[in-house]
């Protein structure tokens, strides 16, 4: 009675199996990792699954919430050579690394165009590793200067031209207003850091694809200096608030909505956000290009987004191009822009009437992702970040004297295995 | 060796004399208990090693290599090499002191509040009992995580923390007053955090060693005339040793390798940074695995030192806790 037992069980779990197997043996399924949105990407999934008519299905697995732990999760498992990762969002300045060691699946002849061919420049750049197109740009953010226009007008400032960060904090000290910028230490410090470099003419690494132990880094220069300058201002003298030294995004936009608002670097996101959260702020507010560090020399604006890449032990990796190509469409760019508020990398996408409806800035972050200059694409990206973290931190203790040089003794020797992190 | 313990206690129990020098004969009855020992710890002992020993040599294997994650094909054995850029790196030395302190100054004020509760506890009037009870053990039953969050949003300046203008009446405090962008303010909320999740759990421990301790004793002590300060130091705390070196020994060890309070009040900013953040973040942030296992071997043998030292210092004879011989 017992075997009989036996067998029945054995004979429903075989069954059972088999038929989960015939299942998926049917249409094949991407697992495609996002990152947290407002559901435009599984909105995506769900369009270019029902666009595929039958090819494959697009499923989406939700990363953890900021770039640093999606970068863990994906490296921990491209490593292990995971094959349920077929489609990835990746944060551009983390791509190099995954390139290098042959964790992403190279992008087809074919689709080269499609990352090249009608994308804004900043999201170009940020989707290349050693001379090759390694990922294809999805969307492309930016930071822009956020003002507020009683406060520019009242200081004097004529905001249709380009202003400096020498303009800037004069207008701030002169009105007893804050300025609303990202001193924590975090990758957004980073990103100011490497702006304010960039746009002082400078780069952070020299040679980015150099060997780990033969990088050289660009800090200690007069861009180096100036842009510490910048920074050690703003700390020492209280201009960014009291909590300047923690201070995220998100702290910035509510310093800048309170009543000592003034001016902002900070990506589009606020648009929307202060438009629910304080409608009589957006009232009051403007935006420009990201403020220049030497008059009449162009700024270079932070940039950032989502680059599509593709899982190297993926079993369908032809297919999942074929998903991306569609993903990446421009009319899906351009509402995932308006549903979602992070902007197209595709220039063909700004054309849509919706977008010039919900975001009139739409020019300005177009134009700003043409002047954007990425991070330093780095397979040691991490070691540069959290160095300029560890050495940039608080922005008060900053000095054109001494940071730069700390920063540059620092990294080089942490990418020569030379000291901890 | 618990069953070799038990096959002389009954040995001896049948002969009535101590076993003579040489091979302990057993029983029939005392091996097949010793096969039943065997039988029913067995599984659990492998799958002790296979959850702690294995990964502990994987670390300490892995330690002996320069190895980056993303970099498999640069892998090389360099010996001692990881011990020696942890060992002579100021990085390590200061997450170290400051694991230290953090462990030294919450364990002793812990000690100290955790055994007024416990008091409290044991005292406590029948009624009251199960309510004081629970009501003191409700912040240790809450997730260390959440318990972070709840007092970093408590401080946090830039997210409406409520603390600076409760306490505004307090010399130093102002509304203006970041807790996070200095070491000491930081260090202050990690402590205070700790001290308030965990005085439960060491009051716990606490209250079982109060209630082991006989009361004819006390009674005898009150008795002679004793005051109450006299008996607490010479009947109380000496009945109770065995049960503030657990606690103290368990504390120490939580406080030591404390992580989730700091990684989302500070992340390590301001000087804050403990050692296991420290392995952490090289293991997995950095994906530096041979000088992550380093920093978390040589964590490991900070955590048998203390171990050790705790033992040794409270003089305390485990065995005879467990009526051995």
């Amino acid at each position: 009675m017992r075997r009989r037992i036996l067998a029945t069980v054995t004979a429903l779990a075989v069954g059972a199996a088999l038929a989960a197997c015939s299942g998926e043996s049917g249409t094949p399924t991407l697992t495609w990792y996002i990152n947290p949105d407002a559901g435009g990407q599984a909105a995506i999934a769900q369009s270019c699954t029902e666009a595929a008519d039958g090819a494959y299905v697009i499923e989406t697995s939700l990363l953890p919430r900021d770039a640093a732990s999606q970068r863990e999760q994906l490296a921990r498992r491209l490593a292990a050579q995971d094959g349920s990762i077929d489609i990835m969002s990746l944060d551009p300045p983390f791509i190099p690394e995954l390139a290098e060691p042959g964790f992403l699946a190279p992008v087809p002849a074919e689709l080269e165009a499609l990352g090249t061919e009608g994308v804004v420049q900043g999201a170009v750049d940020s989707a290349m590793w050693d001379g090759e197109l390694v990922t294809i740009p999805f969307w492309a953010n930016t930071q822009l200067l956020w003002y507020r226009e009683s406060v520019a007008e009242a200081a004097g400032l004529d905001m249709t031209e380009p202003v400096t960060w020498d303009e800037i904090i004069e207008a701030a000290r002169s009105q007893d207003k804050l300025l609303g910028v990202q001193g924590t230490k975090g990758e957004s410090l980073t990103v100011w850091i490497n702006a304010l470099v960039a746009s002082a003419g400078g780069e952070i690494i020299a040679n980015p694809e150099a060997p780990a132990d033969e990088v050289e880094l660009g800090l200690d220069t007069d861009a180096g200096r100036a842009a510490a300058d910048i920074i050690g201002r703003i700390g020492d003298e209280g201009l960014g608030g009291p909590g300047l030294p923690t201070a995220d995004e998100n702290a910035s936009m509510n310093l800048f909505a309170s009543d000592d608002g003034s001016f902002m670097v900070n990506w589009p996101f606020v648009w929307a956000a202060l438009g629910e959260a304080s409608p009589d702020v957006v009232e009051d507010m403007g935006w420009a290009i990201y403020p220049q560090v030497e008059e009449g020399a162009d700024a270079a604006p932070p940039v950032g987004g989502i680059n599509l890449g593709v899982g190297a032990f993926s079993d369908d990796v032809d297919l999942a191009y074929q998903a991306v190509e569609c993903i990446v469409a421009p009319e899906n760019q351009a509402e995932y822009f308006v549903t979602n508020g992070n902007p197209p990398s595709s220039v063909e996408a700004y054309e849509d009437p919706r977008v010039a409806e919900d975001f009139p800035m739409w020019e300005t972050i177009r134009d700003s992702l043409d002047l954007a200059v990425p991070r330093p694409q780095t397979p040691r990206y991490n070691e540069v970040t959290l160095g300029l973290q560890e050495t940039w931190h608080p922005p008060s203790a900053v000095s054109p004297d001494s940071s730069p040089e700390e920063a540059t003794s620092l990294i080089t020797a942490v990418l020569r295995g030379e000291r901890l992190l | 060796m618990p069953p070799v313990g038990v096959d002389r206690t009954r040995e001896r129990s049948a002969t009535g004399r101590k076993p003579t020098t040489g091979r302990v004969r057993r029983s029939d009855r005392a091996r097949d208990e010793v096969r039943l020992g065997w039988m029913l710890a067995g599984p659990a002992f492998v799958v002790m090693l296979a959850v702690t020993l294995y990964p502990i040599l994987q670390a300490v294997f892995d330690s002996l290599f320069n190895f980056r994650l993303t970099d498999p094909d640069a892998r090389e054995f360099v010996g001692a090499g990881n011990y020696a850029v942890v060992l002579t790196d100021a990085v390590f030395w200061d997450s170290l002191w400051v694991t230290l302190l953090i462990t030294v100054v919450t364990v002793a004020i812990e000690l100290v509040l955790g055994f007024a509760l416990a008091m409290v506890m044991h005292r406590a009037i029948t009624t009251l009992r199960g309510w004081l009870r629970t009501a003191i053990l409700v912040p240790y039953g809450i997730i260390t995580v959440v318990s972070a969050f709840a007092w970093f949003y408590a401080f946090d300046i830039n997210s409406g923390g409520f603390v600076n203008n409760w306490f505004d009446w307090v010399p130093g405090v102002d509304e203006n007053l970041n807790w996070f962008a200095a070491q000491g303010t930081s260090l202050f909320v990690i402590i205070a955090s700790e001290v308030w999740k965990t005085t439960p759990f060491i009051s716990l421990l606490l209250l079982s060693g109060l209630a082991q301790v006989p009361g004819d004793l006390e009674e005898a002590a009150k008795v002679d005339g004793a005051t109450s300060w006299q008996v607490l130091k010479r009947v109380i705390l000496p009945n109770m040793k065995a049960a503030i070196m657990v606690a103290v020994l368990f504390r120490a060890l939580d406080a030591f390798r404390i992580f989730d309070n700091v990684f989302i009040m500070t992340n390590g900013a301001n000087g804050t940074e403990v050692l296991s953040l420290l392995a952490y973040r090289t293991s997995i942030g950095r994906l530096e695995i041979g000088l992550g296992s380093a920093i978390s071997v040589l964590l490991f043998l900070c955590v048998i030192l203390i171990s050790f030292v705790a033992v040794k210092g409270f003089k305390v004879d485990l065995a005879s806790a467990r009526g051995g011989e």
